[in-house]
């Protein structure tokens, strides 16, 4: 009897353990260290200013609230794109009622991809422009974010679209670290960087 | 003897149904890889499409009403508005230098994946279609 009980009382408690809400571990902060008045610290996505989908500019600076989700496209792209933009619509769907998270988006085509242009895409796209950000600015400064956001984009004109580039879905954190990603491509990834998003965000409620 | 007969017939029976199935499946074989190269980018690998961007291919009334259409539509692109189940469209599809073969197999392939019932065109068909592209 009282090894009945004992083996209950330990089966039990295994239970009530394994319940226990594991925390998942606190995501890396990727990229290169960069080297800030002689010190090292982690990489972080350097200064930007775009214009957005109502020609207003708009900084890193005021993403410094909010968690974001970011990727490089243009409108006319023939290859990847339209898959990297659904999987982004996949993440945006699921935090759609977050304030906490937002989106954005940059061309690597402004020439064409102007904010009128960029505003019916989203529409299009059926995304609120308050909360996904597509954003248009000098083509050499986009092309220089690529690599901070570690991504590649250049201009090849054997590459359709003329434009060779990757389709890397991005989480940055509110410090401007880049804390996760997804390969845009892969419909398979898109659910660890939405599980991502939650314990990234877990991490400032703990703060 | 007899008996040993009869087991190879009824062998070789089953072996050609195996294959007659197995045919069955890759009909389309070349549309299949011809759409998951040039295709499913934009129209998506369950040919949805995305949003008000680009129109689906799966249970398109468009696709299925306007078959005369869809060689001139892949080897020449097409833009401009386009209503499919409703809703419009109106993006840049992009044409390629496809063979009439290539394109008939193309379309053989979207005209009976993903549960459409649409037909099956044939070369001819496809090539008096290319000659009035307009
Ligand atoms: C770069 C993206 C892109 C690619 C690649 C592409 N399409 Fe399209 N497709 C579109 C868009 C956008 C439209 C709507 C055009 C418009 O607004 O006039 C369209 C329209 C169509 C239509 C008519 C409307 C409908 O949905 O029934 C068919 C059929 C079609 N595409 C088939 C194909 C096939 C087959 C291929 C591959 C050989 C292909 N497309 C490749 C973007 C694309």
């Amino acid at each position: 009897m009282i090894r009945y009980s004992i083996v209950i009382i330990t089966a039990i408690s295994i239970f009530m353990v394994s319940c226990k809400e594991k925390t998942p571990p606190a995501l890396p902060k990727l990229g290169f260290k960069k080297i800030v008045d002689g010190e090292e610290v982690d990489h972080f996505v350097k200064d930007w200013s775009f214009m957005n989908t109502d020609s207003a500019i708009v900084t890193n600076k005021d993403l410094s609230d909010v968690v974001y989700v970011s990727d490089f496209f243009f409108r006319s792209c023939p290859t990847i794109c339209p898959k990297v933009a659904r999987e982004m619509k996949r993440v945006y769907k699921a935090y759609e009622d977050n304030p906490q998270v937002k989106f954005v988006s940059f061309t690597l085509d402004p020439k064409r991809d102007t904010p009128q242009k960029l505003k019916e895409y989203a529409a299009n796209l059926q995304v609120d422009t308050d909360k996904w950000w597509f954003l248009h600015g000098d083509k050499d400064e986009t092309f220089d974010l690529t690599s901070e956001y570690m991504q590649i984009g250049y201009e090849d004109e054997d590459a359709p679209g003329g434009l060779d580039h990757s389709g890397k879905l991005i989480l940055t954190d509110k410090e401007g670290h880049i804390r996760s990603f997804s390969e845009g491509t892969d419909p398979d990834e898109t659910p660890k960087l939405i599980k991502d998003i939650k314990t990234l965000l877990k991490e400032y409620e703990e703060k | 003897m007899r008996k040993n007969n009869q087991t190879y017939i009824f062998l070789l029976l089953a072996a050609i149904t195996i294959l007659h199935q197995g045919c069955d499946q890759e009909t389309y074989a070349q549309g299949k890889r011809l759409y998951e190269a040039h295709c499913e980018n934009c129209h998506m690998e369950d040919g949805n499409g995305l949003a008000k961007l680009i129109p689906p291919l799966q249970n398109s009334d468009y696709l299925k009403n306007n078959q005369d259409k869809i060689a001139c539509i892949l080897r020449h692109g097409q833009n401009g508005k386009v209503i499919v189940n409703g809703i419009e469209y109106n993006q840049e599809m992009p044409g390629k230098k496809y063979t009439a073969v290539q394109i008939t197999n193309i379309t053989n392939y979207i005209n009976n994946a993903w549960g459409n019932d649409y037909g099956v065109t044939s070369l001819e068909q496809s090539s008096i279609s290319l000659q009035n592209c307009k």
